[in-house]
């Protein structure tokens, strides 16, 4: 079997915010009923974590489940267990008007951390950062690409993309978090 | 620069999250159609100065269509609401009855 590689291995920066590429991460996309016991059950199987509301991302005991559209989650999950949980969720959702894909390789994963992160974010995505609660999620635009933002909690924020853009996100963040560049509206 | 409300996921979000669909309710004539009402389907759109109904795709965000009324002169939203309706609802045109009261309705 071939060594598993994340998108930007290492990859960190530190300026107006910390930067980190968080590295090999378990992702899996489940599309189906998000009303549906069956498949909250699946869920709290996979990830121990409840069924998030619209916009949402709920921690469990073995992992995250994400709101990404109504009919749509994201479940955050260690890497090497990925394939395991995808093959449960396909085993427990038999039946179900359900699919579950695992993206892992497919995403890249970052990590914005700092009190200003919430400034250098919005230099990027047209979103109003300051009502943003923990464990609220955003899915948006980082430039010119689709990105999901989720704040883990007080100054500590994730960021996942498509992994063929992982490169242009990095820069991108990289460019806007350099000193010199302070907003200071969030506060 | 327009602001939209994504009736699935509640963003209030501008214009560049999303991407525009054309026309809003337009009935699809398929295979076994006559070619007057197929022409229709596939070239004829409404150009209007004021009130208008469009398609949006939250594209950025959850992904999924919705329909917007809004005026293509003044760019005002009146609202947005579901893609799986065949005309615009009630309370979407009592809105824009408030503000266009010689608008004459959904045509
Ligand atoms: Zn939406």
């Amino acid at each position: 079997m071939s060594e598993a590689v994340s998108a930007l291995p290492h990859a960190q920066y530190s300026g107006l915010v910390d930067l980190a590429e968080a590295g090999l991460t378990g992702m899996i996309t489940l599309r189906g009923d998000l009303a549906s016991p069956v498949l909250a059950e699946a869920v709290r199987a996979a990830t121990g974590a409840s069924v998030p509301e619209v916009r949402r991302i709920e921690a469990g005991e073995s992992g995250q489940a994400a709101w990404m559209s109504p009919d749509e989650l994201l479940l955050i999950v260690p890497y090497e267990g990925a394939a395991g949980v995808v093959e449960a969720l396909e085993t427990a959702l038999a039946g179900e008007f359900a699919t579950a894909a695992e993206v892992s390789d497919a995403r890249a994963f970052f990590r914005i951390t700092g009190p200003q992160a919430r400034d250098v974010l919005a230099k990027v995505c047209p979103v109003d950062f300051s009502d943003f609660a923990v464990g609220e999620l955003r899915r948006t635009r980082a430039a010119q690409v689709a990105a999901a933002v989720w704040r883990e909690e007080g100054d500590v924020w994730s960021l996942v993309c498509f992994r063929s853009v992982a490169q242009y996100v990095w820069d991108l963040l990289a460019t806007v978090s350099k000193p010199g560049g302070e907003v200071g509206f969030y506060r | 620069m327009l602001l939209l409300t994504c009736p699935c996921c509640g963003v209030t979000a501008e214009e560049t999250e999303f991407h525009n669909a054309g026309e809003a309710h337009l009935k699809r004539y398929g295979p076994g159609s006559d070619d007057a009402d197929y022409e229709a389907y596939m070239f004829a759109r409404k150009n209007p100065r004021g009130v208008h109904f469009e398609r949006w795709r939250h594209a950025f965000g959850c992904g999924k269509f919705f329909h917007a009324a809004r005026c293509t002169m003044t760019l005002e939203v009146f609202g947005t609401y579901s893609a799986q309706t065949l005309a615009p609802p009630a309370e979407i045109a009592a809105k824009i009855k408030a503000r266009r009261p010689e608008w004459e309705g959904y045509k």
